[in-house]
């Protein structure tokens, strides 16, 4: 099974919402409700850095037999440091990223802590793919 | 303790939800930041906010949170409702302050918190 979205970098509003949708997906294919959130709290977390630090981009999801893959793209400036990204409480987001409620500096290592494998290729001005994977297969990993 | 004594021991509104009244409630998480609020793994769990946009109900949805308070009288959009209400999840209003509001909780029986395996 496969989804796309298209997330809009424009409208706060509507941030979050694919991944409310993944959720609901995968909920309707009977998948344990650990694993959707941790695939939900992941993709989330993507989305919401997609609308903050690049104006949108595009959002795919393939359920596989033994893994859900969750891919978002956005052309965005890129991350300069991926290493201090990665790093809970750094941030760069913009003040106002706060006032919506997010910006703490938690988003990627919160994305890192729900998915059994996270790759992210970023080159600074072009843009920025984050893949997650997720298995299906309960007690995968410790975090599971 | 229930739904329905978190609304009374916080002189609460409820505004959906009413399904839940009878739900148990074993731990709560008060933050603003709802990126802490998914770095807190707790089940049954009440989430206390002051942040009042969309972002709070669909953080409480990804993470199985079924009762959301707002704080410091804050009043959530028609919206927020809507998706709250489509979610099955219950809404509280109050008029007491984060720091007011935990305590009273904390006081009336919510003992446990999340707390990050190391720091």
């Amino acid at each position: 099974m496969k989804l796309h979205y298209e997330v809009p970098g424009d409208d706060f509003s509507l941030a979050g919402k694919a991944s409310t949708e993944v959720k609901k997906a995968l909920g309707r294919l009977g998948i344990d409700p650990g694993i959707i959130k941790r695939a939900a709290v992941a993709m989330y977390e993507a989305e919401i850095n997609m609308v903050i630090h690049a104006g949108g981009g595009v959002a795919d999801v393939e359920i596989l037999p033994d893994s859900i893959l969750v891919k978002l793209e956005d052309q965005g400036p890129g991350i300069p440091d991926l290493e201090m990204a990665m790093q809970e409480g750094y941030s760069t987001a913009p003040e106002q990223a706060r006032e919506l409620g997010f910006g703490a500096g938690m988003g990627l290592p919160n994305i890192k802590r729900n998915s059994d494998d996270l790759h992210i290729e970023s080159a600074v001005g072009s843009g920025t793919k984050v893949s997650i994977t997720i298995k299906l297969q309960q007690g995968a990993t410790d975090q599971a | 303790m229930k739904v329905a004594d978190i609304v009374q021991t916080l002189e609460g509104k409820l505004l959906s939800g009413e399904q839940l009244l009878d739900t148990e409630i074993s731990s709560a998480c008060g933050a603003d930041l709802m990126s802490d609020v998914m770095a807190f793994v707790k089940e049954h769990v009440v989430l206390l906010t002051g942040l009042v946009n969309l972002q709070a109900i669909r953080t409480a949805e990804m993470m199985d949170i079924q009762v959301i308070v707002f704080v410091r009288g804050k009043t959530p959009t028609k919206d927020m409702i809507e998706e709250a209400t489509s979610n099955g999840m219950a809404i509280i209003t109050t008029k007491y302050s984060m720091f007011l509001a935990c305590g009273r909780l904390y006081e009336a029986g919510i003992r446990t918190g999340g707390m990050r395996e190391s720091c």
